[in-house]
């Protein structure tokens, strides 16, 4: 009897091997587990067994029915699963497909360049603060000591309004109105529009500058050099070599133009640093203590620093930009790529 | 301003090579813009003479040459008639290269063999003469390679020499700085004359009317010239720095100017009526000729130098036909003068004559330097022109022109500006190589006295500049600055815009920037009424063109051209903004009112992959989703949007204001299907503007807290019938109005008209949630005050319940 039901689990076990449907599954459950199955029907017969051995034959009995009653279960649960699953994989989507919504805008490039340099000064402690764009004569030139018929005017190709009115050229107006207004010490940053009568490829009549003035006590030449230094590597990059070379602007003195090694060609020369190696990237300098007097600070007390950018220029250096003209298109191709 | 290496060498020593030159100046604070070298433009031509000269036999005007370089003799056939036997010419013979390449070659002309050729100036590129073969100074040794011994390799250097370095627009003065740099001696050019017996004070006079504009003026006489072209070495000089050759007298005049920095002029004496001259202001309607050919019609006011008579020239900015050297010139009245430098600048704006002398003169050349650079032109004349300098100077100096002398300068107020420490003997030494005068005044101080040439320097700052200068900006150690405690300029506008331009990207506007200024026709093509304060333009005195000559007013007419612009390329989906500032016009005199504002543009297809929601178009709605956005972002309160704001750009039917309580704070639309047609634009296109300076004001960052309910909230459903011009608002005003306390929030949950409502009826699904901080509602509470609210609602508009 012991090997007979070895023989029967060996063959519900292969049926159940077999069994590719819920169906094979519910039928190898019936034929050997239902009231008239073949275990069952073993077990009825168990009084053709030793009586000694009749314990343990019932209990391998059902043994084996638990054992195979659980592996239907299982299998039955597996198939269930399966199917579900298939079900789901027919509901399958194209997840190349592009995303649904809106894509987000992008700034301009010249406020790009300004946030950054806005986030670099304000860590430095400086302030953002503006000033009008239609200017007085008086804080576009004179406080800054550009006299009427000062050759330094020759810089400064003007827009007026009328005879004592102009489009600011420059963001150093503001440096005055703000001196005017505040008492040292002073650490502001003024971005804005300026405008000059100039168009071609390297100019346009509009643009953007970021002026910024330090005064304080005891500010010396090298807190500039230090302060512009730190500017523009955080701007550049660690590496970038800079120099300082004497320059003039009627407002500042001593004053200094600020190269950087041309970053198209590290230094070898080429058409964008016309063969010098080095790139233009922005005026500075002491303020003049003519400017003090002209808005009430005692030149021997205070000393300080300007420095003036132009935010075009750097974007152009930063994103390869060659015609300062397309900032200004409004063209989406260009826009679009940054 | 164009520097010839090689003439700068007459003057200082350079040992360095051009780009350490280059180099050296630029850090220096001239800053050179570009190095050009130059070499001869031909290769392998000698030095050789004539030995002999025949007539050729076959040809009337050729002739045959035997020339020798010393070593060998070859035979040339020769076209010129200026040759003659013992003549040192310059041979091109076979193999030589002439400019453009062009390679001689052993050739037989007329059956007479010709080895080589002999050449003009203007074949071998050296100057413009091609009247004749170019006859050399007969010192050269024979044979010698021509471009070593003539010296034309140069290194050109184009400067630019910054407004306040007046004393750098000359090479002397380039000379100058090089000395003091490199620490060389600099070499002035001979001034001394040698006169005639006969006596300037007797032939003629100079009388200054008008000394406020011409404090100096003087003048030599200079007789029997005779007028040719100059010598190769001033022509050469004058071409490397650009300058035109134009005849001997006039050449030298100019080679002075660049050598020396002070404008000169020659007139031919035998056109100064009464013989003399006078320098006052014009006549207004008194009418000039200028070199250039162009009559002018003076106002009065004008520094002119006239003779006896009339004007010759005007003063330091250009001489006159009337009184130019002719080709017969005999007898030269040569000017050296100092001008009033803001006179000059005005006078040469005005008449539109930046003449290299005014440009040198506006900027002022040296006062003592006047007669010096006089006797110089007067030597080189007599030399270039065979003439005799007649004895004495006229120099009329009415009125001293100050320059500056002992300035103090304090050695540790160097050192405090700089935040280094200079030695005091070094910053003495810097200024002496300046050539400027130092003496001691007591413990830590010294005065200086600067060249007059200098007339930049007058104050301690400038002396502190000339230090560091040379020592070197490089040599001053980077140092941050100390701190002080500064208040933060806090700044609303600033804040605002950050946020903005987050919202705005975020909700796929890109950011545009336009030019502030636009045409004046703006006004009319945007239809804008005549008594809109946006006519108020403030317009440019000098546009650079008419499309450019008024500031905006508004921004939308920019958006609008930049939706022309996209729609050209074929970009027919835009959503833009732009912050930026619109001009109102004030009063005469007084600056312009300037608004900061915040425009945006929608138009096309609201996505940009329409490939799930395909031609969906931006409408009216999602650009007031994104305003609303924007306003609740800054939490400005008490908002409403109102039609009727007769915005003449926009649809009547489909634009509102902006308003927070009774204040217009902006506008949005679509743009007036007119409008679309007079810009050629194809709609629908959206705009909208908003006040950055009222957002900037009324703002807010506070949140208002409040604790989470705890307590669930009820809410009814109701479809109103009501009037199709009913506005939603009125329905959401009524329930809000209403005070209920328990009713918590009413939106709009559907939008329905169409034919199966009575005609102009259209039905508006509202859902009213009501609910209480402290208990859970009963359903009764909730329908008494539903029902009070809905009988309001259903009385004011006149409407149903459907």
């Amino acid at each position: 009897m012991m090997e007979e039901l070895a023989a029967l689990r060996e063959q519900a076990e292969a049926e159940l091997r077999k069994a590719g449907t819920e169906e094979d599954l519910l039928n190898v459950r019936t034929r050997y587990l239902g009231r008239k199955g073949l275990l069952t029907g073993l077990l009825r017969n168990i009084s053709n067994v030793a009586p000694d051995e009749r314990p343990e034959f019932g209990k391998r009995c059902n043994e084996v029915k638990e054992d195979l009653s659980a592996r239907i279960d299982q299998l039955l649960a597996g198939m269930a699963a399966s199917k579900r699953n298939e079900g789901f994989l027919r509901e399958r989507i194209d997840v190349t497909l592009p995303g649904r919504g809106v894509r987000h805008g992008i700034l301009h490039p010249v406020t790009q360049v300004r946030e950054e340099i806005c986030r670099i000064f304000a860590a430095l402690g400086f302030s953002v603060v503006e000033g009008p764009e239609v200017e007085l004569d008086y804080y576009n030139f004179e406080a800054l000591n550009i006299p009427k018929d000062h050759p330094a005017r020759d810089m400064q190709d003007t827009f007026y309004i009328e005879d004592n009115i102009v489009l600011r050229t420059h963001t150093s107006p503001v440096q005055v109105r703000i001196m005017e207004k505040t008492k040292p010490p002073v650490r502001v940053l003024s971005p804005g529009r300026v405008y000059r009568r100039d168009s071609d490829i390297s100019h346009t009549p509009m643009f953007h500058q970021i002026e910024g003035l330090l005064v304080d006590r005891g500010v010396t030449f090298g807190d500039l050099k230090g302060t512009l230094t730190v500017f523009l590597k955080q701007v550049f990059g660690e590496e970038t070599a800079l120099r300082f070379r004497p320059s003039f602007f009627p407002f500042t003195e001593p004053s200094a133009e600020v190269d950087i090694r041309c970053v198209i060609c590290n230094g070898r020369g080429c058409r964008v640093c016309g063969q010098s190696g080095w790139l233009e990237i922005l005026g500075s300098g002491m303020v003049d203590p003519e400017v003090f007097k002209n808005v009430g600070y005692d030149p021997e007390e205070f000393t300080g620093f300007a420095f003036g950018l132009g935010l075009e220029r750097i974007a152009m250096l930063k994103f390869g930009i060659s015609d300062i003209r397309l900032f200004f298109e409004n063209d989406m191709r260009f826009l679009d790529q940054f | 301003m164009l520097v010839s290496l090689k003439w700068l060498r007459d003057y200082v020593d350079v040992d360095v090579p051009p780009a350490e030159l280059v180099e050296r100046l630029t850090m220096a604070g001239l800053e050179v813009d570009s190095l050009n070298e130059t070499e001869p433009a031909f290769r392998g031509v000698r030095v050789a003479r004539i030995v002999s000269l025949s007539p050729h036999p076959h040809a009337d005007h050729l002739s045959l040459c035997e020339v020798t370089t010393g070593e060998s003799t070859y035979p040339v056939v020769c076209g010129a008639g200026n040759i003659r036997v013992a003549d040192t010419v310059p041979l091109a013979p076979v193999g030589a290269t002439l400019p453009g390449d062009l390679v001689i070659r052993s050739s037989r002309i007329r059956g007479e063999v010709s080895e080589g050729m002999l050449c003009s100036e203007e074949e071998l590129g050296i100057g413009a003469d091609a009247s004749g073969i170019m006859i050399l100074p007969s010192d050269l040794p024979l044979g010698a390679e021509l471009g070593a011994v003539l010296n034309l390799r140069d290194a050109v250097l184009d400067i630019g020499v910054t407004p306040n370095r007046a004393d750098c627009l000359s090479i002397i003065g380039v000379a100058r700085e090089w000395a003091a740099i490199a620490g060389k001696k600099l070499r002035y050019p001979a001034t001394d004359v040698v006169e005639n017996d006969e006596d300037i004070q007797r032939i003629t006079s100079v009388s200054i009317l008008d000394s406020d504009l011409c404090p100096r003026y003087t003048a030599r006489i200079i007789k029997n010239a005779r007028i040719g072209p100059s010598p190769l070495w001033i022509r050469q000089r004058l071409a490397a720095v650009g300058l035109r050759p134009i005849n001997n007298i006039v050449d030298v005049t100019n080679f002075v100017m660049m050598e020396l920095g002070q404008p000169l002029h020659a007139f031919d004496f035998r056109f100064l009526e009464e013989g003399r001259i006078v320098v006052r202001r014009s006549r207004a309607g008194e009418r000039f000729t200028s070199l250039d050919g162009k009559e002018r019609i003076l106002r009065d006011g004008t520094l002119m130098i006239c003779d006896g008579v009339k004007p010759v020239a005007v003063g330091g900015v250009m001489g006159g036909l009337n009184s130019e050297i002719q080709p017969d010139t005999e007898a030269i009245l040569l000017e050296s003068a100092y001008f009033n430098p803001s006179s000059i600048r005005k006078t040469s704006r005005e008449l539109a004559m930046g003449t290299d002398a005014a440009f040198r003169f506006e900027r002022g050349i040296d006062p003592e330097g006047v007669i010096r650079a006089l006797n110089r032109a007067a030597r080189l004349i007599a030399e270039v022109s065979g003439g005799t300098v007649c004895k004495g100077v006229i120099d009329q100096y009415p009125r001293k022109i100050e320059t500056a002398k002992r300035i103090p300068l304090r050695i540790q107020r160097v050192n405090d500006i700089l935040g280094i420490a200079i030695p005091a003997e070094e910053i003495v030494r810097i200024l002496e190589n300046l050539e400027m005068t130092v003496d001691p005044a007591g413990e830590g101080r010294i005065e200086v006295t600067p060249p007059t040439c200098r007339v930049d320097i007058s104050r301690e700052i400038d002396l502190i500049e000339e230090v560091i200068r040379l020592y070197g900006y490089d040599r001053v150690p980077a140092t941050l600055p100390g701190v002080s405690v500064i208040a933060g300029i806090s700044d609303g506008k600033r804040s605002v815009e950050g946020r903005l331009r987050e919202i705005m990207t975020g909700a796929g506007y890109t950011e545009v920037i336009n030019y502030s200024f636009i045409s004046p026709n703006a006004a009319d093509q945007l239809g804008l009424e005549e008594t809109d304060e946006r006519r108020s333009h403030v317009r440019i005195r000098n546009p650079l063109t008419e499309e450019q000559a008024v500031l905006r007013t508004t921004m939308t007419y920019s958006l609008l051209l930049n939706a022309k612009r996209n729609a050209d390329s074929g970009r027919f989906d835009l959503k833009i903004f732009e912050l930026g500032k619109t001009f109102i016009r004030r009063g005469e005199g007084e600056l312009p009112l300037e608004r900061n504002r915040m425009s945006c543009l929608i138009t096309g297809l609201r996505y940009e992959d329409r490939w799930h929601s395909r031609n969906l178009r931006s409408d009216f709605y999602d650009l007031k989703g994104c305003i609303e956005n924007v306003l609740n972002v800054l939490r400005i309160p008490m908002l409403s949007f109102r039609t009727g704001t007769d915005e003449a750009i926009l649809h009547p039917g489909k634009s509102c204001g902006v308003f927070s309580g009774e204040e217009r704070i902006g506008f949005l639309g679509e743009i007036h299907p007119d409008l679309l047609i007079r810009l050629d634009l194809t709609g629908p296109i959206l705009v909208g503007e908003l006040d950055l300076d009222f957002l900037a004001a009324h703002f807010t960052t506070k949140a208002p807290f409040r604790s989470i309910p705890r307590f669930p909230s009820s809410s009814r459903d109701v479809a109103f019938l009501v009037r199709r011009e009913v506005e939603a608002q009125v329905v959401l005003g009524l329930a809000e109005d209403s005070h209920e306390e328990l009713l918590e929030k009413v939106q709009i949950f559907d939008v329905y008209e169409g034919t199966s409502l009575p005609a102009g009826m259209k039905s508006l699904g509202v859902r009213f949630s009501y609910r209480c901080a402290d208990r859970t509602l009963t359903d009764d509470e909730v329908n008494e005050a539903h029902a009070r609210i809905v009988q309001k609602i259903v009385d004011a508009t006149g409407g149903s319940i459907r």
